[in-house]
């Protein structure tokens, strides 16, 4: 029960002893909630050999991190993560628990919210602090997490409570929470832990395993092009790239673009894509639903373009253009080559 | 006895394709006006089923929680060749979030006994969530792989199935039982004809009592019995099990066997923003190009 006043926890996610960007984001959003909540904020990571590459935790906020170091933590698999994180949770009783919404935070929250009996809440787009009253329970719930997600179809937003014994966990994507800027004079606390692992928990074996760093980083682009379902065609995806490299930025996508096959997925903006707030922010053929809005409405400019003047993509727009980008793009071009 | 094989699919509302009928004069989406569709990467898992039944001969159990109309998936499923399929359907499980649903789930599991491989899309479009799958392998104490591209190798003992990570791919082997999460990486294959001709007969106990307008308890109905084992016995029934018939505890299913409650839920209204309208014009986007490199955002 949150009586018991356990600490926020943030897994942090490491890969060859790089942490992961979006761990540091959390443990900057993690501090915030700490410190309303009178707590500390601790990380956990899992792997082996990471002597020397978990200071930066602490320079963004965290008081104590727990490192955890076995042969058969690294590379991740899920059930050695799993049971080694129920085991620390069992013992510590954090009051919340943030992961990041990648590829393996998926893949591990769950597992670990089955077993300890907690809600979880995929993609939250925002985390506050505040009571809940459970009318048809008749409860009062002190000091909870407040867990914002986007929901059905996206024109609603919908703030989810677990009720039930801590940990809260959440999971969120990668760009959401914004990083703060490191103290590097900070220091904290390194809890070292060898885990005991099961042997069932070392049942599964990687056999090969290839990975490259991501095609694109997004969050990075000062401008950003990105194109939609109007584009129409594969083929036609072209035009957004040629805007890009007239413009000397990066292209994006919405989902529906990434869905129809002609851009893939580490292009996709939005809820469950990346968040972005580029200076520019150029949406072509796109129409604005919430879950794209969320990855791009904190952009410095935003232009749209679109054919239909009530696309909800001008309401967060400081420029509209209603036209057809098919038309409006090459102008777009030709008018920047002309200036600059 | 043949090996088993489990697909969990589930019908979805269409949240991709909302059209002007589906919203609400205030802007909101009206749920029941969308269409429901077979969830998307629920097709690709159970393409997956059928090759594996094609390849090692395994029998493929389809099952879906959902009210009385989610049939219309599993019929779908026999239409594309699933041999057997399971409703699983009770008031009482309305309102389950993830984790009282995985539970709901895992209680069919353990009814059918001895299944192999448990396989389900990564994730619904309607809550995105990709929860479900790796709850449910916890909750069968089973190992998971999840994002499934393909699966290398089945024998007796253990799966070896290549599957996405960040920036790459990764092969990996388990111990039987274990669940497989599959992602788009497949081409579902449509529905067969002759499968369509069969199937299309087939029903739950809830849709025969609805032809022949009578409530689900028609034990003193000795025609409705006969027709009953008539499909029973033509393969063409499809089971409904309830909460009882699973076994399931009721603390832990529907809004009671869930931790998340929802404090609220608020529509979006879109405010008019103060967007500047350009025209499309060639002057107009010169001027918006000029204006965008004066005040450095460009160039
Ligand atoms: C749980 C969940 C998570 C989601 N996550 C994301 C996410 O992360 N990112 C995301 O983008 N979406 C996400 N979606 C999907 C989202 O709801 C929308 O379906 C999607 O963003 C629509 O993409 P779109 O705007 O490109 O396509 P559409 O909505 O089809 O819009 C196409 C637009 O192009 C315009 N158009 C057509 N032709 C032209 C032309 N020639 N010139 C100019 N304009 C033209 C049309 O007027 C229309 O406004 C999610 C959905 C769900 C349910």
């Amino acid at each position: 029960m949150s009586e018991k006043n356990g600490n926020v926890w943030v897994f942090i996610e490491q890969e060859g002893g790089k942490i992961a960007e979006v761990s540091l984001e959390l443990v900057c959003k993690g501090t915030e909630l700490a410190k309303k909540l009178g707590i500390k904020t601790e990380a956990v990571i899992l792997g082996n050999n990471l002597d020397g590459k978990i200071e930066t935790l602490f320079h963004y906020g965290c008081d104590t991190v727990y490192q955890v170091e076995d042969k058969a933590l690294e590379p991740f698999t899920v059930l050695p993560y799993a049971e080694t994180l129920v085991k620390m949770l069992m013992e510590h009783r954090p009051n919340i628990l943030l992961f990041g919404a990648t590829l393996k935070g998926r893949e591990l929250a769950p597992r670990v919210a089955s077993t300890m009996l907690a809600g979880l809440t995929a993609d939250c787009t925002d985390l506050q602090i505040d009571d809940f009253e459970d009318k048809i329970a008749k409860k009062m719930y002190k000091n909870k997490l407040m867990q914002i997600r986007p929901a059905f179809g996206g024109n609603i937003i919908a703030t989810i409570v677990n009720t039930w014994e801590d940990p809260q966990m959440v999971t969120v994507r990668e760009g959401v929470m914004k990083l703060s800027t490191p103290d590097t004079s900070k220091k904290g606390e390194i809890v070292k832990i060898k885990p005991e692992l099961s042997a069932e928990s070392k049942v599964m074996h990687v056999i090969e395993r290839v990975s490259a760093e991501k095609a694109v980083d997004l969050k990075k682009a000062q401008v950003i092009i990105a194109g939609g379902y109007g584009v129409g065609t594969k083929e036609n995806f072209k035009l957004i790239r040629q805007l890009a490299n007239a413009l000397g930025g990066e292209i994006a996508a919405s989902r529906a673009a990434v869905d129809a096959g002609w851009i893939n997925h580490d292009y996709q903006v939005g809820q469950t894509g990346v968040t972005v707030r580029p200076k520019l922010y150029i949406a072509c053929g796109i129409s604005g639903s919430i879950q794209h809005r969320a990855g791009m409405d904190q952009s410095s400019k935003i232009i749209a373009i679109n054919t239909d003047p009530e696309a909800p993509i001008f309401s967060v727009a400081h420029y509209g253009i209603v036209g057809n980008l098919n038309d409006v793009i090459p102008r777009m071009i030709k008018a920047f080559k002309a200036k600059a | 006895m043949k090996r088993q094989l489990m697909v969990f699919v589930k019908q979805v509302p269409d949240t991709k394709n909302i059209s002007g009928e589906a919203m609400t004069p205030e802007g909101t989406v009206n749920r029941s006006a969308l269409p429901a569709i077979f969830n998307p990467e629920d097709l690709n898992a159970l393409e997956l089923g059928l090759q594996l039944k094609e390849r090692y001969g395994f029998k493929v159990l389809v099952a879906t929680m959902g009210p009385p109309n989610a049939a219309e998936v599993l019929r779908e499923s026999l239409y594309r060749g699933a041999d057997e399929a399971i409703l699983i359907t009770d008031r009482s499980f309305a309102g389950a979030d993830t984790l009282a649903t995985s539970y709901a789930l895992s209680c069919c599991v353990k009814s059918v006994k001895n299944i192999d491989l448990i396989l389900c899309g990564r994730q619904a479009i309607d809550g995105d969530t990709a929860q479900v799958g790796p709850q449910l392998a916890e909750k069968l104490n089973i190992p998971q792989i999840c994002y499934i591209e393909e699966v290398i190798d089945v024998n007796d003992k253990t799966v070896k199935a290549r599957r996405s990570i960040e920036g790459g791919y990764e092969i990996l082997e388990t111990p039987l039982p274990t669940l497989l999460t599959v992602i788009d990486s497949n081409e579902p294959r449509p529905p067969s004809a002759r499968n369509v001709m069969k199937y299309k007969k087939a029903k739950t106990r809830s849709e025969l009592a609805k032809v022949h307008g009578r409530g689900t308890d028609y034990t003193d109905a000795s025609d409705l019995l006969e027709e009953e084992s008539k499909l029973r016995s033509k393969n063409l029934w499809i089971h409904e099990w309830d909460a009882s018939k699973l076994s399931a505890d009721i603390e832990r299913i529907g809004l009671k066997g869930s931790p998340t409650k929802v404090k609220k839920i608020e529509s979006v209204v879109l405010t008019a923003g103060k967007v500047v309208s350009v025209p499309p014009t060639e002057e107009g986007i010169n001027a918006l190009i000029r204006e965008l490199i004066e005040d450095h955002t460009l160039g």
